[in-house]
């Protein structure tokens, strides 16, 4: 375990220096976070207007805090590693991971929290103004943001795990933007990215109920705005652990079958 | 003419390198197809709440997805690929082939890479706005269908300009390819009306990023909301960066200097 933690540390360090060089990147990357949860604000702001009332008990400033913290949930559990994953099977980068005396998946998941940590201090001033240009209203209930806590935690093992396990799809087809791609637009509007899930159309909604996405993203910006009950909050953290439960059998038996049918291109 | 002539070789000559990759269809058959359903899922989410958006109907917004899906093809398919290699010809100093050219270089440089498979793009664009059009069915007059292909014109050039303006940095500051990756990034959110947004971003979508121009002019034009001082000001503004970067080109052209060729 100490083992773990100092190899954990040291792949900590490399990312910060290295992400540290590429500042235009993180602009593109800040860009991004914000303008999608701007733009369903937009879409449902303009929706209460229309409407001269709430939405499914959702005004402009109840809509404002929604996408805001869809957009902070977005932050601390996105992952970028299908394009990894794209890049070193095709340049043949995988072959240096694999000869390494550990899981891949541990400087995968440094990388990531050290970035995350990093780009907090981008996004903390960035979450501010935004607080102030759209004036949500929330009202917290301090269990439910105690709560919070483990249940992004979980909603980010839930979520690695989830695009760790579809990245294998790389060992198979070196075109994986396009799963990429088409996982994002089923994620956006089944995990309560684009619209809260209750404003879902009965069809999609039924959908969205058998797919793991929702405990990632709805489920842990419901519970910070105080809009679960304490039972419907105790079925969410099991759905979570459940689905992880999965995903992480998923993960493995992806990964076994994928480094077996590994051949490095390039290299 | 000549344009015509240049752009269609280029797209011959494109197509057959691409032939040989022809999963490559399917495959952005497949995300053209995910995009749509989601512009279109998320269509039909808020109209399950509203009669209108911000005074647009539904089929009315789909038309204005179909103008959305049918820019972004072109954008794709044509002028982005070429933008990106003139980066990165300005950076390992390979623009000398192109500039030997007998025929006008920003000419050359708009049109030489053509990836072939993203006009699936176009074809949905255009089967989306042709579903709504027939819904929308007689309320399209003579006046509208007019002003809908003036103000596409209008805005397929504003934002030509704007890519070409933005890669002509490319001679001052060698690394700029992620500028290019920012207007894709705010084009999507082209798929509503930019009526919607609040004014800040409004404002920004109009002037700074050209993204109204491109998508949501033309679809007022085609629903008969497109008034004709809008219409001459989207008319005045292409004819004007049209003519300026062309400008800014041919002053960034100077400087280039094909130092490692």
């Amino acid at each position: 375990m100490r083992q773990l933690l100092r190899v954990f540390g040291g792949y900590f360090r490399t990312t910060v220096a290295a992400q540290l060089q590429y500042r235009a990147v993180l602009v593109i990357w800040l860009l991004d976070l914000v303008l999608q949860p701007v733009i369903a604000l937009g879409v449902w702001s303009a929706v209460a207007r229309s409407r001269g009332e709430t939405v499914g008990g959702f005004g402009p400033a109840e809509f404002a805090a929604y996408f805001l913290a869809v957009m902070v949930v977005d932050h601390l559990t996105f992952t970028w590693i299908m394009w990894e994953y794209d890049y070193r099977i095709r340049h043949g980068d995988f072959s240096t991971v694999l000869l390494r005396p550990i899981h891949p998946v541990v400087s995968d998941l440094a990388d990531n929290v050290a970035y995350k940590l990093l780009t907090l201090v981008v996004l903390s001033p960035v979450v501010a103004l935004l607080v102030w240009l759209f004036r949500p209203s929330v009202a917290f209930v301090p269990w439910a943001v105690a709560a919070f806590v483990p249940a992004l935690v979980l909603a980010f093992a839930l979520r690695f795990a989830l695009e760790w396990t579809l990245a294998m799809a790389a060992f198979w087809t070196t075109r994986i933007s396009a799963v990429n791609n088409l996982y994002w637009y089923v994620f956006a509007l089944l995990a309560g990215f684009f619209a809260p899930l209750s404003l879902l159309p009965g069809p999609l909604r039924a959908i969205a109920e058998w797919l793991p996405f929702r405990w990632v993203m709805a489920f842990p910006v419901e519970l910070l705005l105080g809009r679960l009950r304490p039972e419907e909050a105790a079925v969410g953290f099991a759905a979570q652990l459940a689905w992880i439960g999965i995903g992480v059998v998923a993960l493995r038996a992806a990964y076994g079958a994928g480094v077996r049918r590994y051949a490095a291109v390039g290299g | 003419m000549r344009l015509i002539r240049i752009a269609w070789t280029y797209l011959r000559v494109g197509l057959a390198a691409e032939l040989q990759y022809r999963a490559n269809f399917a495959v952005q058959a497949l995300q053209t197809l995910g995009g749509l359903g989601f512009a279109l899922g998320g269509v039909w989410t808020v109209f399950g709440h509203t009669q209108t958006l911000a005074g647009w109907h539904p089929e009315e917004v789909a038309a204005l997805v179909g103008v959305y899906f049918l820019i972004r093809g072109a954008i794709n398919a044509v002028i982005q690929p070429s933008m990106q290699l003139l980066l990165e010809d300005v950076r390992r100093g390979t623009l000398d082939f192109t500039l030997t050219k007998p025929e006008d270089a920003q000419l050359l440089v708009s049109v030489r890479r053509v990836e072939v498979w993203r006009i699936v793009d176009v074809l949905v664009g255009v089967a989306v706005l042709a579903a709504a059009v027939g819904r929308l069915g007689g309320r399209i007059g003579v006046a509208d269908a007019l002003a809908f292909g003036v103000a596409l014109a209008c805005g397929a050039a504003i934002v030509y300009s704007f890519l070409l303006a933005l890669a002509t940095f490319t001679f001052w500051f060698v690394r700029v390819e992620n500028i290019l990756v920012i207007f894709q990034s705010m084009y999507t959110a082209g798929q509503w009306p930019v009526g919607i947004y609040p004014a800040w971003l409004r404002a920004s979508l109009t002037f700074v990023v050209p993204i109204a121009f491109a998508v949501t002019v033309p679809a007022e034009g085609l629903t008969g909301r497109l008034d004709p001082v809008t219409l001459g000001g989207a008319a005045a503004l292409a004819v004007g960066l049209l003519a300026l970067s062309r400008a800014f080109w041919k002053v960034g052209l100077r400087r280039y200097t094909g130092a490692s060729a």
